[in-house]
């Protein structure tokens, strides 16, 4: 799987309060609705200007906080093609590629807002095609690998009847 | 060589001998989701073609987050919850019953189970030996479908706490200080172990508040071995024949150990917008409070009304400072009602709110204006969290919020109690 868009900067530890708001709970049930909102707090226009493909890139810790999937689900609705991060919350994390956003764990502090660049998910390599140079980091383990390539945990199950581990 | 107590129940629970790092497919005892992920997770069986659910009688939808609904969205997303549980014969805790993770210790969790929930504070569960996590709407989902889900064995980190901790400092206290000392992301995917002497003599209620702040820094769950006072628990819920001992084996491997003297420590304040931005009292003492909320899954139980109440006895709030005061659940509801502290806690000025989650997620029950300020025995301050991406939320114990309340600034709490 090969990821290919514009880096969308943002710092450390951005919670799932940041990414789709308590306040908005109510459009928990209208995903839509509420993708339009998404991130709106650490940035109020980030759904305006994020176009098809385009990557989130993050500090330590993203998505920290609540479980709600939502976070989640309305980045991947909003057209992002993926999240690079230095670390992410564990729920978060599982929850991205359970919904068949990708997200990497990797250093992302040579990559800057507007970079482009290219993901290879699989080989856990990024290519920053602005500043001509590779970052090297650990692909996803090999179940979360499947789940994703398979667009998503329900797919996946639908599709085995069980957890392909390896 | 040993194993920990994460490793002792996800071998049992995946028929192998599994260690940190290895990734297994486990047998899930317990399944839950909240009003704010259930109607995702519902969705999502759907989509899977399977309304069929796996263990009815181990799954329980709970209405508490925004219980009764404040808008027509929210109580469509109820009913979705109350059809599927109509149709498929899974539990339902209805408005009135009180937060998930109360009911669940209270009535639902054993020593030694698997348990996930799709609410990130499922970890509460783990201070009765349970390895407890909290997980998405789909992951749940599956699990809803089939009864199992995969894992990562986590590593442990081993809190090693000895000392008795001083008058007027708690378990909130111990647990914001490890968070300030390690950091929001200081046990990142690990399982934290409680252990020592200030832990053995621990009661249940402040366990919990431990466990559950556990997903603050990071950790898949906080765990603690099961003993004496939580067969007692267990006993006081009708229920002791879910007892079973889970211990952690003396020779098991930590990823690290850290070590804390409880008798140094002193009541704790974390400041806005990070749990881990954590002081002592003294250092914000005098920080002007709009609201108090007394309640949520870390600190509305029986023992921290007990407090609350006997530091508002005889006091009135502060002229302008609101107080909300939310008991976790019914049974502790009724406990409050019982003892007569309903009276003291409303002749203070107190608003009494129904039972569930309160203003804690910034959905209804007392969301902040522009600028204002909110004191909270909750878990969380981030940015937004109760509604208000403009307002400032401290997080303390029940003593400080109590005390607090009366002076309508932050205010450490020894001199009241
Ligand atoms: S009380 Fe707050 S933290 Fe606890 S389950 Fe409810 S919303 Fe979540």
């Amino acid at each position: 799987m090969i990821l290919r868009g514009k880096a969308h900067k943002f710092g450390d530890d951005i919670s799932t309060d940041l990414i789709a708001p308590g306040r908005l709970f109510h459009l928990r049930t209208n995903l839509p609705e509420l993708a339009k909102h998404v991130l709106e707090d650490a940035d109020p226009n980030f759904a305006k200007k994020v176009k098809p493909g385009d990557l989130i890139v993050a500090g330590k810790n993203f998505g920290l906080g609540s479980s709600r999937e939502h976070a989640a689900a309305i980045i991947k609705l909003a057209g992002v093609g993926g999240v690079l991060a230095r670390s992410f919350a564990r729920i978060f994390y599982r929850n991205a590629i359970n919904v068949g956003l990708p997200a990497l764990i990797c250093d992302t502090s040579q990559i800057d807002q507007g970079d482009e660049l290219q993901v290879d998910i699989e080989k856990g390599k990024i290519r920053n095609l602005t500043k001509e140079m590779v970052i090297e980091t650990k692909p996803l383990p090999k179940v979360m690998l499947n789940i994703l390539e398979d667009g998503g945990l329900i797919e996946h199950f639908k599709k085995h009847g069980k957890f392909k581990l390896d | 060589m040993g194993k920990t107590i994460a490793e002792k129940i996800l071998s049992g629970h995946s028929g192998r001998d599994a260690h940190a790092g290895d990734i297994v497919v486990a047998e899930i005892d317990l399944a839950m989701v909240q009003d704010g992920t259930g109607p995702l997770t519902i969705q999502k069986l759907q989509g899977l073609g399977l309304e069929k659910v796996a263990n009815p009688e181990s799954t329980v939808l709970f209405i508490d987050h925004a219980a009764p609904s404040p808008r027509k969205e929210l109580s469509n997303a109820h009913k979705i919850l109350r059809e599927f549980a109509q149709k498929t014969g899974v539990q339902l805790s209805e408005v009135g019953g009180g937060i998930c993770h109360q009911i669940l210790v209270e009535s639902f969790v054993r020593p030694g189970d698997v348990v996930v929930g799709a609410d990130s504070h499922t970890c509460t569960s783990g201070a009765l030996g349970a390895f407890a996590t909290g997980m998405g709407s789909t992951d749940v989902a599956i699990v809803i479908a089939s009864g199992k889900t995969w894992f990562r064995v986590p590593e442990t980190i081993k809190i090693l706490i000895n000392g008795e901790l001083p008058y007027g400092v708690y378990a909130k206290d111990l647990i914001l200080h490890i968070i300030g000392l390690i950091g929001a992301d200081g046990a990142t995917y690990k399982a934290l172990e409680f252990t020592g002497e200030t832990i053995q003599d621990m009661i249940m209620s402040e366990r919990f508040t431990l466990c559950n702040m556990a997903v603050e820094a990071g950790a898949k769950t906080g765990l603690i071995n099961s003993d004496e006072i939580t067969r007692a628990f267990l006993k006081a819920q009708g229920r002791e024949e879910d007892f079973r001992i889970v211990k952690s084996d003396e020779d098991a491997s930590y990823e690290r150990i850290i070590e804390i003297d409880a008798s140094l420590l002193e009541p704790m304040v974390s400041l806005p917008h990070e749990v881990d931005n954590v002081k002592p009292v003294g250092e914000v003492e005098g920080t002007k409070v709009d609201q108090v909320f007394i309640g949520s899954c870390t600190n509305g139980r029986i023992e921290d009304l007990r407090v609350a109440a006997h530091i508002l006895k005889g006091n009135r709030c502060y002229p302008g400072t609101r107080l909300l005061i939310c008991p976790a659940s019914r049974g502790v509801y009724l406990q409050v009602v019982k003892e007569g502290l309903l009276d003291t806690m409303i002749a203070a000025g107190a608003a009494i709110l129904n039972t569930g989650c309160g203003p804690c997620v910034g959905v209804h029950q007392g969301i902040l204006a522009d600028g204002e300020v909110c004191l909270s025995t909750q878990n969380r301050n981030f940015k937004g969290r109760m509604g208000n991406p403009e307002s400032f939320i401290y997080l303390c114990s029940p003593a400080t919020a109590a005390a607090s309340a009366i002076e309508g600034k932050i205010t450490d709490p020894r001199e009241y109690l």
